[in-house]
Parts: structure tokens; sequence; C-alpha cells
């Protein structure tokens, strides 16, 4: 075992509030942890699990609020003090130095010296990397380049780098999202080791299943909120789904028949940039929610992107309403009836600085506008509707779209291609940071769309959503889609299956 | 008019005010109408360099541009002796030749617009001594030609005729920024890129006609300062009037971040910027002092620009917290 942690680590944050313009990141948010505990963390996409963590690793300091590190408040926490306090962290992004090999990744920064001039010492290196590996029980040696592994051996690369620290605190932040389910299994058993040797593991996860496993404890965030907490015999899939959405799931994703139409969008071999030898085909039909599903990078907003003439298509066709598209330019694709809200709302779908009327009204305004002048009466009336339909809270229109929440935010994208009458509405994550409220009233919206004939395509990496609201489902897998699934076959083995084949 | 606009306005207003008092000849009809005409020159141009500006570019070549179509112009005139209208004609075609290019070098080759306009500075600048062989182009002794002097240098109940186009070019501006489509897609190019292309504007498109538009107005402003100075000294021409033009724009509410300014704005800008410069003549402020005046006045306004952002961004972030304090007390 390597470097045995000195001393137990207790930790306790009572009353973090972090407020960002617009929106509550964390609101009087309690965490504690000690030695030789395993605590999940679990919360939907923007309760403030990462803000929370981030605040742990000193990268963000909090409004308000205490962190008692072994009963010490600490006041600036840093992510160097965090280091030297024995808190470790694995990112769920990896980002490994390819050009490096194992052992050099591993103690990067901390890498041993040998004589006057401080050459490095790799045998000694390799010496304290190799027992880390084998406790890992990774395929990969010391001296392995980084640049082959596969995405699951670099996530053991990172979790071997924390450990590489003489960590007290491991904080895994969703570690096995690209991990096949012996990998996971094996994860899962380092875990349990590192909490018999007594470190402190708080282990964040969308798959509850892991959870049920290892964890001694549970807390749930719930839109910047503590939403509860499970002792061990009290954890189960049901309870940890109902303090997460604060309701049933059942209620929460109201599932209605839609009969599905005539094709809207139909895609024949259709090559994009990020995998160019790759072909997709595939078709949308009016009135269906259908859901392109799998792993971050499977390329799925590639796919999204190339529809909507963002990026030029490698080859292939896109067919709208039986004529094709010329490809690479948004124009034609939105006078095709065509539209995205993005997955960067903030950086692709607003002008954060602008009011939310000219947010709204700002693909309408050539359409609205009489001789090239801005039709004011028109776009005001457009806004005050949107406000109205979609239940877009702001204390005036006039007001930056900045000052909006993530929710009122995204209806506002929403808002200004419903104003175009779209015929097929691709949604990238479209629930990814907003709170649950606004998330109901998404689906809402969605199925109402549906039911009016629109095609929806919704892209999305949250499996209970993904099963929740869609009548068909598109897994991706580096580029090509791996297999579609009707409603009646949603489950979230066969999802994940397709996705990491 | 934007709440910037009044603070500018209120500074011009009480920089005139001081100047008058301390010097009187400020306000004699002589000087008001020299400051007039010089504002109405410069003019021109700043708002030129204001339609690129919003778009989160810059145009450096507006001073060897000038330098260079003026050049062409008189000599069109006085060697080959083209009409004058002809040779308008083709400074104006030339004009927009040099916004297409650098336009299309910015989009289509995604070249900066720093890099490209500054090549443009030294380029044209360098082919405008070039093609005088380093000498002055100049109309002949007793040559005149009444018509276009009229219209250009000529007055109309006492106001210079380049006042008169500077209104006229900033109420069809204003008009074109505030109150057009093309406008909207302006600000929305500047302030978001990114996000404009995703709704559906052609963002090259509209970065090709800024640069355009400014290339435009700057061949109008080239003929003013031709027929202003009667002849063009290749070398020295219009140096450094895209700084002024920067100058301008920035003090008028124009961030080079894109997206942000107005018309009203950079109108009062150049006011300000003239009434400084004969604030530097008349109080007896050495001559050589003139750009460090220029200088310090920029500062002062990029400074108040930042601090009025970061002021904004603190009030958002308070809002947002009484927002949570009121909804934790309900």
């Amino acid at each position: 075992m390597p470097e045995v942690r000195d001393k137990p680590i207790s930790l306790e944050l009572s009353g973090i509030t972090k407020v960002y313009p617009g929106a509550i990141a964390l609101n009087k948010v309690s965490l504690s942890i000690r030695s030789g505990e395993v605590v999940g963390l679990i919360g939907e996409n923007g309760a403030g699990k990462s803000t929370l963590m981030k605040v742990l690793g000193g990268t963000i300091a909090p409004d308000e609020g205490r962190v008692v590190i072994d009963g010490e408040t600490v006041r600036s926490l840093t992510p160097a003090r965090a280091a030297g306090l024995g808190i470790a962290f694995v990112h769920q992004e990896l980002n490994p130095f390819s050009n490096l090999d194992v052992t050099a990744n591993v103690l990067l920064g901390r890498e041993m010296r040998r004589g006057v001039l401080g050459f490095l010492d790799r045998p000694s290196m390799e010496n304290k990397v190799g027992p880390i590996l084998k406790l890992l029980g990774t395929r990969f040696g010391p001296k392995d380049p980084v640049a082959e592994l596969s995405l699951a051996d670099q996530q053991l690369l990172e979790i071997a780098r924390a450990l590489s620290i003489n960590v007290r605190l491991l904080i895994l932040d969703e570690p096995t999202s690209s991990l096949t389910l012996s990998e996971t299994n094996r994860l899962l058993d380092v875990i349990r080791k590192l909490r018999a040797e007594g470190v402190a593991v708080l282990f964040i996860t969308h798959r509850l299943a892991e959870i049920v496993e290892v964890a001694d404890r549970v807390v749930a965030l719930r839109d910047g909120c503590n939403a509860g907490e499970l002792s061990r015999q009290e954890i189960s899939r049901d309870t940890m789904v109902r303090m997460m959405i604060g309701r049933d799931v059942n209620q929460f994703y109201e599932k209605s028949d839609h009969a599905p139409g005539r094709p809207v969008l139909d895609i024949k071999g259709l090559r994009t940039r990020a995998y160019p030898h790759q072909s997709v085909d595939l078709c949308l039909l009016a009135g269906e929610i259908s859901c392109l599903a799998g792993l971050v990078g499977a390329g799925r907003t590639e796919l999204a992107r190339a529809i909507f003439g963002i990026d030029p298509v490698e080859g292939g066709r896109i067919e709208m309403d039986g004529k094709p598209l010329r490809g690479n330019s948004v124009p034609e694709a939105i006078a095709a009836g065509i539209c995205l809200v993005p997955e960067d709302r903030k950086a692709e779908g607003l002008f954060l600085d602008f009011a939310v009327t000219e947010n709204i009204a700002m693909p309408s305004h050539a359409a609205l506008a009489r001789r090239g002048f801005v039709n004011h009466a028109a776009v005001t009336r457009l806004a005050e509707a949107s406000r109205q339909k979609l239940r877009i809270k702001a204390s005036g229109l006039n007001r930056a779209v900045a000052e909006l929440s993530g929710g009122n935010q995204q209806k506002v994208v929403l808002a200004k291609w419903l104003a175009m009458n779209p015929k097929l509405i691709i949604l990238d994550e479209p629930t990814r940071g907003i709170d649950v409220g606004a998330k109901a009233e998404v689906y809402h919206l969605m199925q109402e769309l549906a039911a009016q004939g629109v095609a929806l395509l919704m892209i999305s990496s949250d499996m209970e959503e993904v099963i929740g609201i869609s009548d068909r489902v598109a897994v991706m897998c580096r580029g090509k889609i791996n297999g579609i699934l009707d409603r009646g076959e949603l489950t979230e083995e066969n999802i994940l299956r397709l996705a990491v084949e | 008019m934007q709440k910037k606009d009044i603070g500018l306005a209120t500074l011009v207003v009480t920089v005139g005010a001081i100047v008058a008092m301390v010097n009187p000849r400020f306000l004699s009809p002589i000087n008001l109408a020299n400051t007039a005409n010089l504002i109405g020159l410069f003019g021109l141009f700043s708002i030129a360099e204001a339609f690129v500006i919003v778009t989160a570019g810059i145009e450096l070549s507006i001073g060897s541009v000038i330098a260079l179509l003026g050049v062409i112009f008189v000599d069109l005139i006085a060697s080959f002796g083209v009409p004058w209208p002809m040779a308008l004609a083709v400074v104006m075609v030339l004009s927009i030749f040099i916004g297409l290019l650098h336009g299309w070098l910015i989009t289509r080759l995604k070249l900066q617009p720093f890099v490209v306009t500054l090549c443009g500075l030294l380029i044209y600048r360098g082919v405008a001594r070039f093609y005088t062989k380093d000498g002055t182009a100049g109309f002949s002794f007793g040559s005149d030609f009444p018509m276009l002097e009229f219209l250009v240098s000529g007055r109309t109940a006492g106001v210079p005729h380049s006042v008169i186009a500077f209104l006229l070019v900033a109420i069809i501006a204003w008009f074109l920024l505030h109150r057009t489509v093309f406008g909207r897609h302006l600000f929305a190019v500047g302030k978001n890129a990114e996000a404009a292309r995703y709704s559906g504007i052609n963002t090259d498109r509209v970065i090709i006609q800024a640069y355009v538009l400014c290339a435009f107005l700057t061949g109008i402003s080239a003929v003013f300062f031709a027929m202003y100075t009667r002849s063009v000294q290749p070398s020295s021409h219009g140096n450094f009037y895209e700084l002024y033009g920067i100058a301008a724009a920035v003090l008028g509410g124009f961030s080079l971040r894109g997206g942000e300014g107005s018309i009203v704005g950079v109108v009062l800008g150049v006011i300000l910027l003239q009434i400084l410069q004969n604030l530097v003549n008349l109080l007896g402020i050495p001559s050589s002092l003139n750009f460090a005046v220029m200088g310090s006045v920029i500062l002062a306004g990029v400074i108040a620009d930042t601090q009025f952002s970061r002021y904004r961004e603190t009030r958002r972030q308070q809002s947002a917290m009484a927002a949570l304090e009121d909804s934790a007390r309900r």
C-alpha cells in the first residue's frame, strides 16, 4: 500500500452558499465526511454537485459558509492547500499528457530527483507507481505510453494520480461513466480497500446501482440545496430518486402517446467532421420525440451541428421534407424549418448582455422587419407572447438575459425558436443546469410540440430523462448509430450496452 | 439617448464652458466655424471606424487610405484632367474594393482584423508615397473647380459643408445602426459571434458589410480632406487618423470587445476630441502636448468603461444575492 495516510480526516462543510448572476448554485449546503466512510453524493445535472466539489478543491470561494477540516476552520482554501490537506480529486473530464508515459503522468509535478543537477530518478518513480497500479489492478504498467490507453484506462490513471499523494479524502466525480462493467467492479473493490485503509471517499455518480453497492451514506442535492440524507439501511434506488427529483419519477415524466406522422428529416450516409469514416442514417418523424443517447464524445453534438449547418458535412445527404439541403448553412437549415437549442446555452444560445426581447427576436428580426427596419411593435408583441406561453420569469423583458435563472434562460432560447414555427427542433442537453421545475416545463413543452406534429430530436446524457421522455432512442458510439431502441426496449442496460460497445 | 451618452454630453458641455470661460475667443464665430469644420472632417471617418468596432473588429488603415485615395483623387484631376465626378467615382469604387478585401481576408482567411488592417496601414501609405515618388500631389496654381469646392469646402449660411455632410451621415448611420435589422445583426455579431451564427445570422456577410461601409465612408472622408488641404503630402497626410477614430468611438461608448456603442456617443466623442484640440491651442498649452492630452482622455474613457461594466457586474451579483435572501425570508 503506498504512503499510508498519517491521520484520519474529518471534514465538515456548513452553510455553503455560492451565487452567480442569474443563478443560485449552492444555497446553505452542508456536507460532512470522515475517515473510513464512503459517501455517495447524488443529484441531477445542475443540482450543485460540481460547484460543491470546486469549493472543496479550493478552485472557487463560496460567498458564505464554513469549511472545517480536522476541527479547524479553513478560511481560504486554495487548490494547493486542499492537496496539502490530503484532498485528492479524480475529475470527470480526463486530460492526461499523452506525450508522456504512465509514471510521468502519475507523478507530474512531484517528480523524484537525484544528484546535484536534479536529474529525474526514474527507478524510484517507477517503484512508487508500480504498487499503486497493482492495487488498482490495471492492465498497463508504469512505462507504458499514455497515448495508447483507452478511456477507461485513462480513468484509472487519474485515480492512480490521486492515490500517489498522501490522500486522506478521495473525491471521485463520475469515475465510472466510461468504464465497462468489469472495470467498474474493480473500481468499486478499490474503493472498499481504500475505505479499509481509513480513507474517506466522496463518490459522485449517476449510476445509482453503484451507490447501493458501496456507499455507507448518501447525500442528495437538489437545485443547490440539501435534499436529504440516507443511512446505509435506507439506501435504495427509489428513495434516492425521490430525493433527487423531489417526487416520483412516474409523475415527473408524463409520457403521452404520439402517433408518428410522415418523415420530416431523412439523413443518408451522413459523415461528420468528428468521425469522417462513419456514416449515419437517421429518419425523424413528425410528432415523435427521438433521442440520441451515448457517451460524451460519441459524436452526437457533431451530428446535430452538421444537420443545422454549423459544420460542413464530409459526405452523405440531408433531406428535409423530401428536399435535399446543400449543407453548411444555418440560414438554409432555419428556412427549411430546422432549429437547434445548443448544448452551451451561454456561448451559443444567448447574447447574455442583451435584453430578453432582443434575444427572443434575434432570428425573427428579418421576417418581422418592414423594409429592413426593425418592427418594434411586432418584436414586443412576440416577446410578450413568448413570456406568457413559456412562463418566462423575468423582472422585465428589457432586462439582460444574464440576470435570469438557468431555466428561464433556456426558455428564452426555446422561445426564439418557437417564433420561427419549426418543423424539427434539435435539443442538445436541453435540461442541463436548470432546476427541476423548469425541467418539468421543458418536458411538457416537448410533449406539446410533438402533439402539434413537430419532430423533436433530443441529445441527452441523462438516462432517466432519455428513458422517461423518448418515443425512440438512437444510441451512438464513436460516430455511428449502434442501434435504435423502441419504447418497449428502453432500459438503462440496453442503452448502456449499445453506448459502450 | 443612452445613459452613457448623457454623461458624455454633460462632459462636452462642461469642457466647452470651461474653455469659453478661460478664453472667450472659443465662442468667436471664426473659431466655432473652424472647430465645426474639423469636427465634420474627423467625424466622417470616426463613424466609419465605429461600424467596424461594433463588430468587435478594428480598422487601422484609415489614415493611410485617406492618404492614398487623396493622392489618387487629386492626381486624377490635376495630372490627368479627369472630370472630378469621374475621379470621385474612381475613389469610391477603390474604397469599396479595399473594404471588400479587408472583409474577405478577415472572414474567409480567418485573419485577425488587427493584423489585416495593420498591414493595410503600411501598404497603402507605402503605395501612396511611391505613386507620387514621395512628392506632393496638388492642384496646379490657379486651377479651380467651383462646383467641387462649393460642395466639399463651401458654406451655407455660415455652416461648413463638411458639418452638413457629417450630420447627414450621422443621421443615416443612426438609423442604420439603431433602427434596422442590419444594425441588430452588427451588434449581435460583435457581442457573441457564435450565438449569432446559431441564430441564423450570416456572420461573415455582416462583417464584410461593416468593413465595406467603413471603407466607403473613409473614401468620402478622403475627398473632403484632400479638398481641405488642397494638396496631399503622402508621408504625413492623415497620419494617426485611425487612432482619432478609435478614440472617438471608445469615448462614445463603443467597446473594443464589440456589441456596444451608439452613434450619438461617437458624435459626442468627436466633438469632445476637437474641443480638447482647440483647448490646447486656446489655453496656450504647448502643441507638442497634443497627443498626450488625447491619450490621457482615451485612457480615462477606457478606465471609465471598464469600471462601469465592473460596477454592473457587482450590482448583478448583489441583486442575485438579494433575491436569494428575499426568497429565503418568504
